[in-house]
């Protein structure tokens, strides 16, 4: 597998979850992961240590040299937040497919019917989206969008502001109005792991600012949203995400798609990726 | 009444799907099944030993089984009952121990003979089709008769999400019209995997 691949981050498990040593799949290859008192490690198939992040809850690692540090979220550290651990969940389709999933607004009204969107609200008005050159990360910003129940802290219909980010190729991380605060952004995040290229396990995680549910019910939303595009996923074709025009014609809604598309190809990141048009 | 329940558990949404057509409210709590497993804490295990998943609490009685649930709900409902509702009752408990094993397995990493589980999903789907198909040849499209029983709110959730645990549907069509008039009773509710019926809520 090429450097370009390689030389990222991934998340492989929930730090809380684990408990005894296991395996796992990253890109195809069996790896092992477990914890020795405080610390935890991550060895390939030969037994050679990998190196690791503990952030975000999630233990990351790469099978290749990471030239930079994995991402940061410095709103997340903001006092008063709840962290939660969703826990994950294993969709056979594309990891990419995963992420762009996540980055798209236009099915709300859909698969998240009366949560994320309602008919007749389902127009998505322009928004700005491009690629961060200084920081190699994909930007959409300014997307505006009808919600019946926007979290689980909302007491009714909102009009919710986005922002996506894609800092890396398999996470995205989106910043969204929060009903109780509205002057802060909620934090709900996607970390992707390749199990393979077209199998990935999800885990997502979030830093709210909810007084009121339990954490129990804010993991019950998030988990609720999260399997309602499962099924769409697993149902995608081509089961790979095409790089290059010519299989799919995007529309205005999906700009930030786009975007993603063209910075993976950019960046040479092509597992579970197709790359020769139509 | 209160349901401590489970979001993605096909059992929990038995229950859920039920109330919903009677129009009967339910409190919900939430319990965190995955990854929590707070249904193996000591306050769940208090309230069932069992440490299963859904559990129904009415004033001093507490249900912990989806049947006995089904039939608490509808114990002043005749027309949700039939005498042919024990069977689909317990075949209702193969389809949880294959398809929905099968999806467990598959969404969230149970521990499973996946090849296994699978085949006997397809067996239990069958045997729904072959009936379901016999009924239409009588003009009947619930499994009991004409008009839907806690037999076909018990046997529903898991048949549909079939494929979340890699069993298609496609090749049982008196299946799919079955879930088909499932969706389309009025009251209806939907759960992650299983859609609402977006054209005959909002017809052209």
């Amino acid at each position: 597998m090429s450097a370009a691949i390689d030389n990222h981050w991934y998340p492989v498990a929930m730090i809380s979850g684990i408990d005894a040593p296991r395996e796992t799949l990253l890109l195809g290859k069996k790896i092992s992961l477990g914890r020795d008192g405080g610390a935890c490690w991550v060895k390939n198939a030969q037994g050679t240590p990998l190196p690791t992040v503990e952030r975000f809850g999630h233990l990351w690692t790469s099978p290749g040299q990471p030239n930079r540090d994995l991402f940061t979220i410095p709103e997340a550290d903001s006092p008063g937040r709840r962290l939660v651990d969703v826990g994950s969940v294993k969709v056979k389709c594309s990891p990419l497919r995963a992420v762009e999933n996540f980055l798209d607004i236009a099915h709300f009204p859909f698969v998240h019917t009366d949560i994320l969107g309602a008919e007749p609200h389902t127009e998505v008005d322009r928004y700005d989206v491009k690629i961060r050159e200084e920081v190699d990360e994909v930007w959409a910003t300014k997307v505006k969008f009808y919600q019946p129940q926007a979290a689980k802290s909302a007491a009714g219909g909102i009009t919710t502001e986005y922002m996506y980010r894609v800092p890396a190729p398999t996470c995205s991380v989106l910043y969204k109005t929060c009903p109780p605060r509205p002057g802060e952004w909620d934090i709900i995040t996607l970390f992707v792991q390749p199990l393979t290229d077209e199998w990935c396990e999800v885990w997502p995680w979030m830093a709210l600012y909810d007084d009121d549910s339990t954490m129990s019910e804010m993991v019950s939303f998030q988990q609720l949203i999260f399997m309602q595009d499962r099924s769409i996923l697993e149902n995608q074709l081509p089961r790979k995400l095409p790089l290059d025009p010519g299989m799919e014609v995007p529309t205005q809604a999906d700009m930030t798609s786009v975007a993603y598309r063209r910075w993976l190809k950019k960046i040479g990141y092509t597992y579970g990726a197709k790359l020769v048009a139509a | 009444m209160i349901l401590y329940d489970y979001v993605l558990s096909a059992s929990c949404y038995k229950v859920r799907l039920m109330a919903a057509l009677l129009g009967q409210s339910l409190t919900l709590r939430a319990v965190n099944f995955h990854p929590g497993r707070e249904h193996k804490s000591p306050e769940m295990l208090a309230l069932n030993p069992k440490g299963t998943l859904p559990v129904l609490t009415d004033g001093d009685t507490v249900l912990a089984d989806s049947a006995d649930i089904l039939r608490h709900l509808t114990s002043e409902h005749p027309e949700w009952r039939s005498t042919d509702d024990d069977t689909w009752l317990a075949f209702a408990s193969d389809l949880n121990d294959s398809v929905g094993l099968a999806r467990l397995h598959d969404v969230i990493g149970y521990a499973a003979d996946i090849d296994k589980t699978r085949a006997a999903g397809v067996t239990a789907l069958r045997r729904l089709e072959a009936h379901l198909t016999e009924q239409r040849f009588d003009g009947l499209i619930f499994l009991t008769g004409k008009t839907p029983t806690i037999a076909d709110i018990a046997c529903f959730p898991n048949t549909a999400l079939a494929p979340d645990g890699g069993v298609s549907l496609d090749p049982y069509p008196s299946v799919r019209l079955w879930m088909r008039a499932i969706r389309s009773l009025p009251g209806f509710i939907e759960m992650p995997g299983i859609h609402r019926l977006h054209e005959l809520a909002h017809p052209a």
